[in-house]
C-alpha cells in the first residue's frame, strides 16, 4: 500500500488559539487507495487539523502539500476553493445540503454558473458513471428532506465526487448512521479506495476504525500519540494511545431488582411515523438496567417521548409507581423522581445561549429550590452548577459560561449532572454516549451503573449494541412500533437481538428450540 | 491581502452599545448625500434638527412627548422578539387600547382620577393584550404565521377605528371631523409639568422598561421566556410550558402597545381618531432592533428616534428640506443596525500574509 504515490501530506502543522494548542507539529501522508484513520478523543485536534487541510483555518506554521500535475505543492492556506480545486472533499458531521432541492442539484449546486440550461443530462451521467462504479446507490430525484441520513450522507459523497476529489475526508460518518447503515458505507468506502480515492476516517469509535482503515494515526492532546497498520494494531494498545492511560473497563455485577416503578400496559401511541406504538408492555424494576435495541425509527421515540413526559398513551396505561399517568407533563415526572436524558442532547438537552447554571436548573426553575415568589435564586442555582462542574468534571469556563461553547461530551456530563444529582429513581437514558470519546463513554456507563445500584429503574436506548450489553441486565426489541421481550442478557448475543431488530420476534425461541 | 471572517464566541456589552451607536452615526452620514441634493448643508440641518430636539425646555419636552409611544411600542416588540414571536401589530394594538381607553373613559363609568385612570390603562393593556393572544392562539392551533396575522390586523382595525369615528363613536361637537367624544378630564393622564405636553405616559414607559428589565433578568418568567425564545424544543423538554409561556409573551407584548395607545389618547389628545398614530406601532420594532431588544436600551433608543423626528420637523421649517428626512434617518439606522449585529457575530481580519504559490 505505502508503494503508492503520495496523494496529500501534511508537514508539521501547528495551530494555536490563544493559549491553547490545538495541532502541534503533526505530519502525515496520505497514499493513493489507501484509507487512513484519524482517530483521537473528543478534542484531540483531528477537526481543527481537518479544518486547516480544508482551509476553513489558516495554521501558525507547517504546509498542507496535494499531489498536482507538478508533484507535491502547497496549498495556499486558508482557500477552501483551492482545496476544492485540488481535489480535496470533506463530509462534515453536519450535512451542508439544500434540504428542499433533488439529490442531483446539490451535487451540482456550485459547480456551475448561475444560469445553465441543458446541462443537466450531462451532469446526470456522470453521477450516475461515480454511482455505478463506486455503489453509492441513491434515487438522485427525491428532495433531500425526504431523503433518510444515510441517503443524504452519501448525497455528501456524490458532492465531493463529482468535484472530481482525489482526497475524501469523512468527519465522524458514522454517528448518525444506524450499524447496518454504517457497514454499507464501509463497503463503499473500501471500493472508493481500490478505485485509486485517498480517504482520510475521523472517528473516536475504535470497532469501525479497525474495521475499515489500512493505517491509523491516534491523535491526543494535540499531538501525534502513534501510528500504526491496522492489520498489526491490538484493541487495547489502541485505546491507551488514545486516552494517554489505561481505561478500565466498566464491570457490570448481577442486577438485584425490586419492585416494578415504571411500567406501560399494552400501551399503543399514534403519532409520526418512528413514533408510533402498538400493545406495548415494559416494566422497569428497582436496581435493573433495562436495555431497548431497535433499528433506528422503529418506535423508541415514542417510548422515550412516554417516559420523558410528552407524550400520553393513546389507549393503554403508564403507571408510574402503581399510578396512571395521565398528562404530558416533564415537570410533574422530574418532581417525581424521573430523570430523563434527551437523545439529541444539544437540541433537546441545552439552550445553547444560555449558561451552564441555567441549563442545570431549568428542569426545575419553578421548583422551591431555585426559585422563591417567582424570582430567580440565582445564588442557589450558580451553588448547584459549581458542585456539579466539580463532581461531573464539566470542562467549562464556569457556572456562566455560555452552554453552547460546551463540546459534546461535556454537555453530556452537564446533563448527567443535572438529573443524576437528584437521586432519581427511574432513569431514561436515551443514547446516553452517542458522540462521546473513550474516556467520556466509560464515564457515562459507570454513573448509569451507580445510580442502578442504588436502586434506580433505568431505560437505556442506545443503537450501540457493544453499549446495550455492557448495561443491561435485560433486552427488550423494538420493532415496528412492537415490544418484544428477549429475557436476560446473559446468554444473548448479538446475532439474535440482529434478528429481533430485523423483525424475527420469535427468533430466541427458534435459537434455543 | 485576503479578507477573514471568524465567529466570536460572545460580543460584550461595550461592542453592542458601540455597534448601535455607529449604526446610528453612519445612518446621519448616509443621510447627508440627500440633504446635499436638496440643497442644503448637513451640518446646518443636523445642527437645526439636535436644536430642534433639544435645544429648549420646549423642543426637550416635545421629544419626551414623541418618545413616550415609541418606549412602549419598543418595549412591546423586544419582549415579543426575544421569545421569537413576530408581533408586527403593534400599530394595530395601539389602537385598540386606544379605542378600549375611550370606550370606558368617555361617559361608561363615573369614578375619581386614582380610579378612573388605572382602570382605564388595565382595559387599555387587556385590549392590545387580547389583539396579540389572538394571533398567538392561531398561530399555535393551526400553525398560521403571526408576522402575516398581525400586519394584517393593523389595516383591519384602523378602518375599523375609522368606521367607528365616522359612526357610532361620533363626537356630535365635532364640527364634522371624524373623531370620538372626548374622554372625561378623569380619565385623563395629568401633564408633568405646566404648559408643556409631556404626560405621566412617560413614567408608565419608563417603570414598564425597568419592570421589564427586572422580569428578564431576575424572575422565572424572564428565565421561560429567554428559554422558549433561544429554544423550543429544549424548552419543552426540560419541562418549560412553550404554549403557556408564549401567551403571556403575547399578553404583555400586545398590552404595551395597548397602553401606548391610552397614553396617547388620554395623554395627549383626548379623543380617538384614525390619525392617532403616525406608525408609533411600525417604529416600535425600529426602537426594539436598535436597542438589541434591550428593555433599557429601548428607553434610550426610542429617545433617539423620536429627536430625529422632532428635531426634523423643526429643521423643515428653517431650510424647507422635507421633514421626510426622519423616517430617511430611522430606516437606514435600522439597516445600519441589522449589518452592524453582523460585526457582532463575526470578526472581521484582514490577513496581511502573503500567499504562498
Amino acid at each position: 500500500m505505502t508503494d503508492a504515490p503520495v496523494l496529500l501530506s501534511l508537514q508539521n502543522i501547528t495551530k494555536r488559539f490563544g493559549a491553547l494548542t490545538a495541532n502541534d507539529g503533526i505530519s502525515l501522508d496520505l497514499h493513493r487507495g489507501e484509507i487512513l484513520a484519524l482517530l483521537g478523543e473528543n478534542g484531540a485536534g483531528k477537526t481543527t487539523l481537518m479544518n486547516i487541510l480544508f482551509g476553513h483555518y489558516v495554521q501558525d506554521e507547517g504546509d498542507v502539500r496535494v499531489l498536482g500535475d507538478g508533484g507535491l505543492t502547497a496549498l495556499p492556506p486558508g482557500s477552501p476553493g483551492a482545496a476544492l480545486k485540488a481535489g480535496i472533499g470533506m463530509v462534515h458531521q453536519h450535512f451542508t445540503l439544500a434540504e428542499n432541492l433533488s439529490g442531483l442539484a446539490n451535487i451540482r449546486l456550485g459547480t456551475e454558473p448561475l444560469l445553465s440550461f441543458g446541462r443537466e443530462g450531462a451532469a446526470r451521467a456522470k453521477v450516475q458513471k461515480i454511482i455505478a462504479e463506486s455503489g453509492l446507490d441513491v434515487d438522485l430525484d427525491r428532495r433531500v428532506a425526504d431523503l433518510t441520513v444515510g441517503e443524504k450522507q452519501r448525497i455528501e459523497i456524490l458532492k465531493a465526487l463529482y468535484r472530481d476529489a482525489k482526497v475524501l475526508i469523512l468527519d465522524e460518518p458514522t454517528a448518525v448512521l444506524t450499524p447496518q447503515e454504517a457497514d454499507g458505507l464501509f463497503v463503499v468506502l473500501r471500493r472508493l479506495a481500490a478505485n485509486g480515492l485517498g480517504v482520510i476516517f475521523i472517528s473516536h469509535k475504535l470497532g469501525e476504525v479497525l474495521a475499515v482503515s489500512h493505517r491509523i494515526l491516534v491523535l491526543r492532546g494535540g499531538k501525534k500519540a502513534g501510528e500504526l497498520v491496522t492489520a498489526d494494531a491490538d484493541r487495547r494498545a489502541i485505546a491507551d494511545l488514545m486516552v494517554g492511560k489505561a481505561v478500565a473497563a466498566v464491570v457490570r455485577t448481577p442486577a438485584s431488582p425490586g419492585d416494578v416503578l415504571l411500567a406501560l400496559e399494552n400501551v399503543s401511541l399514534h403519532g409520526a411515523s418512528g413514533r408510533s406504538l402498538s400493545g406495548v408492555d415494559l416494566k422497569l424494576r428497582a436496581g435493573e438496567v433495562v436495555g431497548l435495541a431497535g433499528v433506528s425509527g422503529n418506535g423508541q421515540s415514542g417510548i422515550a417521548g412516554l417516559i420523558s413526559g410528552l407524550a400520553v398513551p393513546t389507549s393503554g396505561t403508564m403507571r408510574l409507581y402503581g399510578e396512571t399517568v395521565t398528562r404530558a407533563d416533564p415537570r410533574a415526572l422530574v418532581a417525581n423522581g424521573v430523570a430523563r436524558m434527551p437523545e439529541d442532547r444539544q437540541h433537546d438537552g441545552v439552550v445553547g445561549t444560555m449558561s451552564v447554571a441555567d441549563n442545570i436548573a431549568i428542569e426545575e426553575v419553578r421548583s422551591a429550590a431555585f426559585s422563591k415568589m417567582g424570582f430567580l435564586d440565582r445564588k442557589a442555582m450558580r451553588e448547584r452548577a459549581t458542585a456539579a462542574i466539580a463532581g461531573y468534571d464539566v470542562r467549562c469556563q464556569g457556572p456562566d459560561a455560555e452552554a453552547r461553547l460546551l463540546s459534546g461530551g461535556n454537555v453530556q456530563k452537564l446533563i448527567l449532572a443535572r438529573v443524576l444529582e437528584r437521586g432519581p429513581r427511574v432513569i431514561l437514558a436515551n443514547q446516553p454516549t452517542r458522540g462521546l470519546d473513550v474516556g467520556a463513554q466509560a464515564e457515562v456507563h459507570r454513573r448509569i451503573l451507580a445510580a442502578r445500584d442504588r436502586g434506580a429503574a433505568v431505560l437505556v436506548i442506545s443503537e450501540d449494541l457493544d453499549e446495550l450489553f455492557a448495561l443491561a441486565d435485560r433486552f427488550v426489541v423494538v420493532h415496528a412500533g412492537e415490544l418484544h421481550d428477549a429475557g436476560p442478557s446473559e446468554g444473548l448475543d448479538r446475532g439474535t437481538i440482529g434478528l429481533m431488530m430485523a423483525g424475527q420476534s420469535h427468533a430466541r425461541a427458534e435459537m434455543a428450540s | 491581502m485576503t479578507i477573514r471572517l471568524e465567529p466570536r464566541e460572545d460580543a460584550g456589552l461595550g461592542l453592542k452599545i458601540g455597534v448601535s451607536l455607529a449604526a446610528g452615526l453612519v445612518a446621519l452620514l448616509l443621510v447627508a448625500i440627500p440633504v446635499l441634493f436638496a440643497g442644503g448643508s448637513p451640518l446646518t440641518a443636523y445642527g437645526l434638527m439636535i436644536q430642534g430636539a433639544f435645544g429648549s425646555m420646549f423642543a426637550f419636552s416635545e421629544t419626551l412627548n414623541r418618545a413616550t409611544p415609541l418606549i412602549l411600542t419598543g418595549l412591546a416588540c423586544a419582549v415579543a422578539f426575544r421569545a421569537k414571536l413576530w408581533n408586527i401589530g403593534a400599530e394595530g394594538q395601539l389602537y385598540i387600547g386606544a379605542l378600549a381607553a375611550v370606550c370606558i373613559g368617555s361617559g361608561l363609568l363615573q369614578l375619581p382620577p386614582a380610579l378612573m385612570i388605572p382602570t382605564v390603562m388595565i382595559a387599555g393593556f387587556l385590549a392590545g393584550g387580547l389583539m396579540m393572544v389572538i394571533p398567538t392562539v392561531i398561530k399555535q392551533r393551526f400553525g398560521a404565521d403571526e408576522v402575516v396575522i398581525t400586519l394584517l390586523l393593523n389595516f383591519v382595525v384602523i378602518l375599523f377605528i375609522q368606521m367607528l369615528v365616522e359612526g357610532p363613536l361620533k363626537d356630535p361637537l365635532s364640527m364634522g371631523w371624524p373623531q370620538s367624544v372626548p374622554l372625561l378630564a378623569e380619565a385623563k393622564l395629568p401633564k408633568l409639568l405646566p404648559r408643556l405636553r409631556m404626560h405621566w405616559g412617560l413614567i408608565v414607559g419608563l417603570v414598564a422598561a425597568l419592570v421589564l428589565w427586572l422580569m428578564v433578568r431576575k424572575t422565572v418568567l424572564g428565565f421561560e421566556i429567554r428559554a422558549v425564545g433561544e429554544n423550543k424544543a429544549a424548552a419543552r423538554f426540560a419541562g418549560i410550558p412553550v404554549d403557556a409561556t408564549m401567551l403571556k409573551v403575547a399578553l404583555i407584548s400586545g398590552g404595551l402597545a395597548g397602553l401606548a395607545g391610552v397614553g396617547e389618547v388620554a395623554g395627549v389628545k383626548g379623543y380617538l381618531s384614525s390619525d392617532l398614530s403616525p406608525g408609533f406601532g411600525y417604529s416600535g420594532i425600529v426602537v426594539a432592533m436598535l436597542a438589541g431588544l434591550s428593555p433599557i436600551g429601548t428607553v434610550i433608543a426610542a429617545l433617539f428616534v423620536a429627536a430625529v423626528f422632532v428635531g426634523a420637523d423643526s429643521m423643515s421649517r428653517a431650510t424647507g428640506i422635507s421633514s421626510y428626512i426622519a423616517d430617511l434617518v430611522v430606516a437606514l439606522s435600522l439597516l445600519c443596525v441589522l449589518v452592524g449585529s453582523f460585526f457582532l457575530r463575526f470578526r472581521v481580519k484582514w490577513d496581511r500574509q502573503s500567499v504562498v504559490a
